[in-house]
């Protein structure tokens, strides 16, 4: 599934940023950026990033740090969960956007749920309130019953198109945490190469100049 | 500055340092081929990737910290917080690739027109120890991110070291400075990336330049243009190379640092070909990647050793696949050097030749299944047989006549009156009037047009290879 991201689009960042602080901070930690660089980048005041984005007792000047103990989390989920800052630029958005929509009911696993993307992902579905309960439908391949589709069994608080937003405004925000600088060297690079071809020109001209000479 | 206290300055270096010489020698008075095209452009290419890997790369160490707990998050420090941090490592990264690009096709150049033979095999011998000394830095500037990539990179390949009787063990532990690759690891590849190996390529480009400058260069119809002098002892179709050539690499230049931008601004990972997605993960030791491959420059030989069912013999193919570049001016012995003027068999096996290049280049990066290894094979048979047949198939090659004087470039000009009549050829006018009534003139393909183009170029590409 294609994640219909638009890294210029601060409103949809800013929401993202407010999903992961409630939906996933609790464990996965995104320690390379700072509440102040969202504040810059999105062009929000600093109260309002503090207000609704940060955790509450948080300082402008922190990381985005999970409060979840590392022992704690080998006891509970059997893995720590990994740091996200990076995880756009290791997987791509696409990859995010059907993973966060891809959970199904699965009464086999301790957390009730299985992921038709990563298969037996540690993780459980942290946004089922939001999205409702999948299930899996099977077809039989050969000798193994491989995934068709998946359906909404129980809806949740938000209806799917409701849904689709919030999983875009966090996988959003999930690339521009990958790198910041991206927007600002995509609105740079046509300068750039305008330049460039401005100089390759006159430089061509001079080259023709020296050359007519030469046969 | 015509100021007789800056001329005073300058007189009183000159008298003390012999700039005018090197200056006269290598550039005012270094008579050059006038003919040179396209391919004559990527040795100077490949010096300003050099300076621009050399800028980049010390920025670079300023915030970079080459420790294994703290290597990962400097860099992405040097990508977040450090002030224009991104853009000099995707310069850093796209310059790696940049540079085995315009490497390779110098190289390239140096089979068209046979750059490699008497009097210049020093020149091709120098070039080797650079392409060898570049493999070493690109390789041990890649374990610097310590991403996952990274590490088990370096771990398969200097496990390969391990594969050599009796000494193999020792070798990789020696290299390695652990049992594994580790923090000891990094440390020295670090030493050796930032400052041994620059050190010896500035020192091998150096004698590469001053040993194609005592035998002049080689030109793209291959004859020597100091067998012709005029009066002056000027070759007659020498032109120095400055100030014609230093302009003409402008050009040379702006073409390339455009790519170079569209790329840099744009897509600096290229889609995991320049930044691989996996050496976005902290490098975990307990955890191997899927599918452990180098980046695109290393997959040719990578493709060479996996095609190798033992261990030791892969990477003596490896190894030999590189060597067998060195013996080029002993395999090659043929007295014409430019294509232009060979015949079809070597044409044909140089075609040959980068099919399996190109298509080994691709094996590599992909898993090896059974179907995948046995073309690898067969490629690299193919590979092989380009340099080590090359004694043989020349001796029944036909050449065309060499010319006594080089022969004129077209200019880009001079081309366009010629594109123009192709494009007049393979289309034709038609006049159509839309619904609201307008008329338009449009161009349209002319089926027969083009088909006779498309017979006009097969047979054009046939006879090329004869």
């Amino acid at each position: 599934m294609h994640a219909n991201i638009d890294l210029s689009d601060n409103t949809s960042l800013k929401r993202g940023a407010e999903h992961y602080v409630t939906y996933c901070l609790g464990c996965h930690s995104a320690k390379h950026i700072r509440y102040l660089r969202i504040a810059e980048d999105f062009e929000l005041n600093q109260d309002i990033v503090l207000k609704d984005i940060a955790p509450v007792g948080a300082s402008i000047y922190d990381s985005m740090l999970s409060a979840m103990d590392k022992h704690d989390s080998n006891i509970w989920f059997g893995t720590v969960p990994p740091d996200l800052s990076l995880i756009a630029r290791s997987r791509g958005s696409d990859w995010l956007y059907t993973y966060l929509k891809s959970f199904y009911r699965d009464d086999t696993k301790t957390h009730g749920t299985n992921n038709a993307l990563f298969k037996d992902v540690g993780m459980p579905n942290v946004l089922w309130k939001l999205q409702g309960q999948q299930i899996a439908h099977y077809t039989q391949e050969g000798e193994n019953k491989v995934i068709n589709s998946l359906s909404l069994e129980r809806p949740g608080e938000l209806s799917p198109s409701e849904f689709d937003l919030v999983v875009t405004d966090l996988v959003n925000f999930l690339e521009y945490v990958g790198e910041p600088a991206k927007l600002k060297r995509q609105q740079m690079g046509k300068y750039v190469l305008f330049f460039i071809l401005i100089i390759g020109f006159i430089g061509y001209l001079l080259k023709k100049e020296y050359w007519k000479d030469i046969h | 500055m015509n100021s007789p206290r800056f001329n005073n300055f300058v007189n009183w270096i000159l008298a003390r340092f012999p700039l005018t010489k090197v200056w006269n020698e290598h550039l005012a008075e270094y008579y050059a081929p006038k003919n040179f095209n396209f391919w004559y452009f990527f040795g100077s290419l490949a010096l300003l990737v050099l300076v621009n890997q050399f800028a980049t790369g010390i920025m670079l160490t300023i915030n970079y910290k080459p420790d294994a707990a703290l290597a990962f998050d400097s860099v992405e420090y040097i990508m977040r917080d450090v002030d224009w941090g991104w853009l000099i490592r995707y310069m850093h990264s796209t310059g790696a690739s940049a540079f085995f690009i315009v490497v390779y096709l110098h190289m390239f150049r140096g089979l068209l027109y046979g750059s490699f033979k008497k009097p210049r095999e020093l020149v091709w011998i120098f070039g080797m120890l650079i392409y060898l000394c570049l493999m070493a830095e690109a390789f041990m500037g890649y374990l610097l991110p310590w991403g996952q990539m990274s590490y088990w990179g370096a771990q398969v390949i200097i496990s390969l070291f391990s594969a050599i009787p009796i000494i193999g063990e020792d070798l990789s532990l020696w290299i390695r400075g652990d049992y594994v690759v580790a923090d000891a690891t990094l440390n020295r590849f670090f030493a050796f990336h930032v400052a041994a190996i620059p050190l010896v390529l500035v020192l091998l480009v150096f004698l590469h330049i001053v040993a194609l400058h005592q035998v002049g260069s080689n030109n793209p119809d291959g004859i020597e243009i100091k067998e012709n002098k005029g009066p002056d002892g000027i070759p007659i179709d020498g032109i120095p190379f400055h100030p014609y050539y230093t302009v003409k690499d402008i050009v040379g230049v702006s073409v390339f640092i455009f790519f170079f931008a569209v790329v840099l601004f744009y897509m600096p990972e290229l889609e995991g070909y320049f930044l691989e997605h996996a050496n976005f993960i902290p490098a975990d030791p307990l955890q191997t990647p899927e599918h452990i491959a180098p980046l695109w420059y290393f997959t040719p030989f990578y493709a060479i050793l996996r095609a190798v069912p033992d261990k030791f013999a892969g990477v003596l193919a490896m190894g030999g696949a590189i060597f067998v570049l060195f013996l080029l001016p002993w395999l090659d012995t043929v007295k014409v050097k430019s294509i232009r003027y060979r015949g079809g068999i070597y044409k044909k096996a140089l075609f040959l030749f980068v099919i399996s290049f190109f298509g080994l280049g691709y094996l590599g990066m992909q898993a090896p299944t059974p179907s995948a290894t046995i073309a690898a094979r067969v490629l690299t048979v193919i590979y092989f047989s380009f340099f080590l047949l090359m004694p043989i198939y020349t001796r029944w090659e036909k050449f065309k006549t060499v010319p006594k004087r080089l022969t004129s470039n077209d200019s880009l000009g001079s081309k366009i009156p010629l594109i123009k009549q192709a494009v007049s050829d393979i289309t034709q006018d038609t006049v159509v009037t839309t619904k609201s009534g307008t008329t338009l003139h449009l161009k349209t393909p002319n089926p027969s047009g083009l088909r006779n183009a498309s017979v006009d170029l097969a047979k054009k590409m046939k006879d090329s290879l004869d």
